[in-house]
C-alpha cells in the first residue's frame, strides 16, 4: 500500500528540542484530529467539537497551535520528552529523528495478528548544535523560530493536498482507523517512535531492521 | 452556473461557505489580538460550533464581517479580504497582511457536499489557524499595546495588495474544491517593514495591563472602517467584565501600570480641540479599563470592555468615547478650568509626538491617576474630569501647550547640567517653543514655595517598579495628584504616594555636585595609578566573581 511520507529538517539547540518537535508534532496532530464521534441510528453520526489553544515557547521566537487536550499533550511529551533524554546521552553529535506515523488496523485472521498498515508517515530530523555564548543563543532564537514557521507552512502545504485519507468508519470500524481512547478528541491512529543517528548517519536499529527484513525477504 | 446540485445540497454549500468565510475572518481577527487563544474541546456536540472547531465569535467581527458581504458570498472576482494594518501612536499606519478568501471557476462536481466538502473546509480552518501564527504580523501583535496597534478592516471585491509595499511574499493556506468553485484561502504578507523594524517593538512590553486601545471608526469614504484587534485583559479566561463607572475611580488605581520606557506628561489645551462634532471620528486610543467608555462589545471569553456608556453608541459600531471627556465636542473639558491647576494626564504610553491631534491626546492612560478616569457619564459636558474629585494640591496654571515627551527609562539627569538645549528629548522639535523657561524649570530653579512647584516635578526617578511615573521635567504642566499605581490613600499614614512625594528630590549625590571646574584633568589621570593599584589587589575577587557569572 502507498504510504505517503514528508521529511523535515531542522537544526536547533539542545534546549529547544523539544519544544521544535512539539511544534511539529502538534500541527500536523491538529490536523489528523477531529472531535469525538456519537454514532446514532442508521449508521449516522456526530461530532465533537475541538477546540485549540496557543502555546508559547520559551526557548524559541514561536507560538504554534495544539489540539485542546490535555492527554493528547501528556502523551507527546512523554515520547518527546524520551527523545530528548535520548539525544542527550548518545553524545556524539546530536542527530536523531523522530517519526510519527498514520496506520490503519486490519483485522486479520487467526492465527495472523491485525496488520498496521500506515497511511502517513512524517519524519523529523533534528540536528542539536552547541552554541557559546548569549548572543548566538539569541540568534539562534530568531531562526529556529522562522524555520519552524517554514515548516509549519510546509506540513499545511501537504495536508492542503487532500490526498488519501482513511474512509469513515462505521461504528464497529472506528477503532481500525482512529483513536478513541482520549476523552475529548480523536485522532487518527497514529504511533511516535524515535531513533538516534550515531556519527555515521545510520542508526544502529535501522541497520539491524534492514538486516533482518532482507534475511526474511530471502 | 450549472450545476448538478440538488437544491438542498446548493443550500448547504451556501451555507457552508457563509459560516466559512465568517469564521474565517474570526480566526484571523482573533489571531491579531495580540494574545493567546484557548478554546476547549467538547465531546459531546453542542450543535453551534461550525465544522466542529471551538471559535469564539466575537460580535462586532461578525457584525462586520456579515456588513462587509451584505448578504453575497465569495464568487468569481468578488472576494472577501481582510486587512491587517498597524497603526504607530503617531498616525502612521501601515499594511501589515491581506488575507483573501477567494473563489475560481474550477468545480469539482464529483465531490460530496455535506460530507466531504464539510470536513476539508473544517480542515481548512485548522490550516488557517496555524498560518496565522506563522506571519510576521503575529509577533508585532503580540507586542502591539503602547507603542502601535493592530487594526483589521473587512472588505468585499477586489483584492487591493499594493498598500503591501515591494516584495511581499503569499502563502497559500488551502484550497477546497466544491461544485459550484474551488475556494481558495491565502495570505499576502509584507516583508518590508522599511520605516519600522521589528526592533522597534520589542522594547519592554507593558508590564501588565488591562490596556485598552480602541479605535472609533473612521469613516473613511469609500473604504470599511478600521477597528482594533487588540482587546486585552489580564484573566483573559474569566469573562471579567470591566468594572462599571462608578468603580472607575479604583479601578484607575489598581489596573495602571507604568512602563517605565515611557514616561510621559501631557497637558491638554483648548486650542487643539476643534472638531465640533459630537461622536468621535477619529481615530482616538482611549486608554484603559477602569476609564469607563461606551462599548458595544459583549464581554465575551476575551473579556471585552462591556458597553458602559451610552454616548451617541448606539451609532458607532465600535463606539468609544474617551471618557476622559476627550472626545470632539468638548476636550477642553479634561482641563480643569481656572485655578485648580492643569490637567495633568500622564500617560505612560511612550511614542507620542507631539502632535496635538486628538488621537495622540487619546493615548493617556490613566495610570498616574491622572484622573481621567472621568466617569464616563453620558453627558459630555460635565465636568466629570475627575481631579475635581481629588484635593488638589497643585495650583498651577494651566499651561497652554501640549507636549508629549518620551524618556527612557531610568533616566536620570543630572540636576545641575539640565538646560533645554542639551536636553536630549526625543521629538524635542516638537515641544512647545516657549518651554525655554529655564528660570522656570524646577529642576534648575528650586521652587521657593511650595505651591509654584508640584512635587512631582522635578527629576525623573528611575522608580518603574514603584509605579509611579514621575513627573517630567519639564515644569510647564502641572500634576494634580499623584496616584501611583497598587497603591490607595487610605491604608496606610504614610502610603506610597505621600513616601514619594517626600522623597521625590533627594539631596544631590556628592559625586555629582562636584563642579566640572573644580577638578581638573591631571587631578584625575592622577589618582588613577592608586585606583589601579587597589584594584590590582582584589583581583582575585573580581575573577571569583566572573567565574560565578558563568
Amino acid at each position: 500500500m502507498n504510504c505517503r511520507s514528508e521529511v523535515l529538517e531542522v537544526s536547533v539547540e539542545g534546549r529547544q528540542v523539544e519544544e521544535a518537535m512539539l511544534a511539529v508534532l502538534h500541527t500536523v496532530l491538529l490536523h489528523r484530529s477531529t472531535g469525538k464521534f456519537h454514532y446514532k441510528k442508521e449508521g449516522t453520526y456526530s461530532i465533537g467539537t475541538v477546540g485549540t489553544q496557543d502555546v508559547d515557547c520559551d526557548f524559541i521566537d514561536f507560538t504554534y497551535v495544539r489540539v485542546s487536550s490535555e492527554e493528547l499533550d501528556r502523551a507527546l511529551r512523554k515520547v518527546v520528552g524520551e527523545f530528548r533524554d535520548a539525544l542527550r546521552s548518545s553524545g556524539g553529535d546530536g542527530l536523531g529523528q523522530m517519526s510519527l506515523e498514520f496506520y490503519q488496523k486490519k483485522k486479520s485472521r487467526w492465527p495472523f495478528s491485525d496488520e498496521c498498515i500506515p497511511w502517513e508517515v512524517w519524519t523529523v530530523k533534528v540536528h542539536v548544535v552547541a552554541l557559546a555564548t548569549e548572543q548566538e543563543r539569541q540568534i539562534c532564537r530568531e531562526k529556529v523560530g522562522e524555520k519552524l514557521c517554514e515548516k509549519i507552512i510546509n506540513i499545511v502545504e501537504v495536508m492542503n493536498r487532500h490526498e488519501y485519507l482513511p474512509k469513515m468508519p462505521t461504528q464497529s470500524e472506528v477503532d481500525n482507523v482512529f483513536d478513541t481512547g482520549l476523552r475529548d478528541v480523536q485522532p487518527y491512529l497514529y504511533k511516535i517512535s524515535f531513533q538516534i543517528t550515531d556519527a555515521l548517519g545510520s542508526s544502529v536499529t535501522t541497520t539491524m531492521r534492514r538486516l533482518i527484513k532482507d534475511t526474511l525477504a530471502l | 452556473m450549472e450545476t448538478d446540485l440538488n437544491s438542498q445540497d446548493r443550500k448547504d454549500l451556501d451555507k457552508f461557505i457563509k459560516f466559512f468565510a465568517l469564521k474565517t475572518v474570526q480566526v484571523i481577527v482573533q489571531a491579531r489580538l495580540g494574545e493567546k487563544i484557548c478554546t476547549r474541546s467538547s465531546s459531546s456536540p453542542t450543535g453551534s460550533d461550525w465544522f466542529n472547531l471551538a471559535i469564539k465569535d466575537i460580535p462586532e467581527v461578525t457584525h462586520e464581517a456579515k456588513k462587509a458581504l451584505a448578504g453575497q458570498l465569495p464568487a468569481v472576482g468578488r472576494s472577501m479580504c481582510v486587512e491587517i494594518s498597524l497603526k504607530t501612536s503617531e498616525g502612521d499606519s501601515m499594511e501589515l497582511e491581506i488575507w483573501c478568501l477567494e473563489m475560481n471557476e474550477k468545480c469539482d462536481k464529483e465531490i460530496k457536499v455535506s460530507y466531504a466538502v464539510y470536513n476539508r473546509l473544517s480542515l481548512l480552518l485548522k490550516s488557517l489557524l496555524a498560518i496565522t501564527r506563522v506571519t510576521p504580523a503575529y509577533r508585532l501583535s503580540r507586542k502591539q499595546g503602547h507603542e502601535y496597534v493592530i487594526l483589521y478592516r473587512i472588505y468585499f471585491g477586489e483584492v487591493q495588495l499594493n498598500g503591501l509595499g515591494e516584495g511581499f511574499q503569499t502563502v497559500r493556506v488551502g484550497t477546497v474544491g466544491t461544485p459550484v468553485g474551488t475556494i481558495t484561502l491565502s495570505c499576502a504578507y509584507r516583508i518590508n517593514l522599511a520605516f519600522m523594524s521589528t526592533r522597534h517593538f520589542e522594547r519592554t512590553p507593558p508590564i501588565m495591563g488591562i490596556i485598552i486601545d480602541h479605535f472609533v471608526d473612521r469613516p473613511y469614504p469609500s473604504s470599511s472602517p478600521m477597528h482594533p484587534c487588540n482587546y486585552r485583559t489580564t484573566s483573559e479566561d474569566t469573562g471579567v467584565t470591566y468594572p462599571s463607572v462608578e468603580d472607575s475611580q479604583e479601578v484607575c488605581t489598581t489596573s495602571f501600570s507604568t512602563s517605565p520606557p515611557s514616561q510621559c506628561v501631557f497637558t491638554v489645551t483648548k486650542a487643539h480641540f476643534q472638531t465640533p462634532t459630537p461622536v468621535v471620528t477619529d481615530t482616538l486610543r482611549v486608554p484603559m479599563a477602569g476609564l469607563a467608555f461606551s462599548h458595544q462589545l459583549s464581554s465575551s471569553r476575551l473579556s471585552y470592555q462591556p458597553a458602559a456608556l451610552g454616548v451617541g453608541s448606539a451609532d458607532l459600531a465600535y463606539p468609544v468615547v474617551f471618557a476622559a471627556g476627550l472626545n470632539a465636542t468638548h476636550p477642553h473639558q479634561l482641563m480643569v478650568p481656572g485655578k485648580d491647576g492643569g490637567v495633568p494626564l500622564a500617560p505612560n504610553q511612550p511614542a507620542h509626538g507631539a502632535q496635538a491631534d486628538q488621537e495622540r491626546l487619546a493615548t493617556y492612560t490613566v495610570s498616574d491617576g491622572a484622573h481621567c478616569a472621568v466617569t464616563p457619564s453620558s453627558s459630555e459636558d460635565t465636568e466629570t474630569v475627575s481631579n475635581s474629585s481629588e484635593g488638589r494640591a497643585s495650583p498651577h496654571d494651566v499651561l497652554e501647550t501640549i507636549f508629549v515627551r518620551k524618556v527612557g527609562a531610568f533616566v536620570n539627569k543630572p540636576i545641575n547640567q539640565v538646560t533645554l538645549t542639551s536636553l536630549d528629548i526625543p521629538f524635542a522639535m516638537f515641544a512647545p517653543k516657549n518651554l525655554e523657561l529655564e528660570d522656570a524649570d524646577p529642576m534648575v530653579n528650586p521652587p521657593d514655595s511650595p505651591e509654584t512647584t508640584s512635587p512631582l516635578q522635578g527629576s525623573l526617578h528611575s522608580d518603574g517598579s514603584s509605579g509611579g511615573s514621575s513627573g517630567n521635567t519639564q515644569d510647564d504642566f502641572v500634576m494634580i495628584d499623584f496616584k501611583p499605581a497598587f497603591s490607595k490613600d487610605d491604608i496606610l499614614p504614610m502610603d506610597l504616594g505621600t513616601f514619594y512625594r517626600e522623597f521625590q528630590n533627594p539631596p544631590q549625590l556628592s559625586s555629582l555636585s562636584i563642579d566640572i571646574g573644580a577638578q581638573s584633568m591631571a587631578e584625575d589621570l592622577d589618582s588613577l595609578p592608586e585606583k589601579l593599584a587597589v584594584h590590582e589587589k582584589n583581583v582575585r575577587e573580581f575573577d571569583a566573581f566572573v567565574e560565578t557569572l558563568q
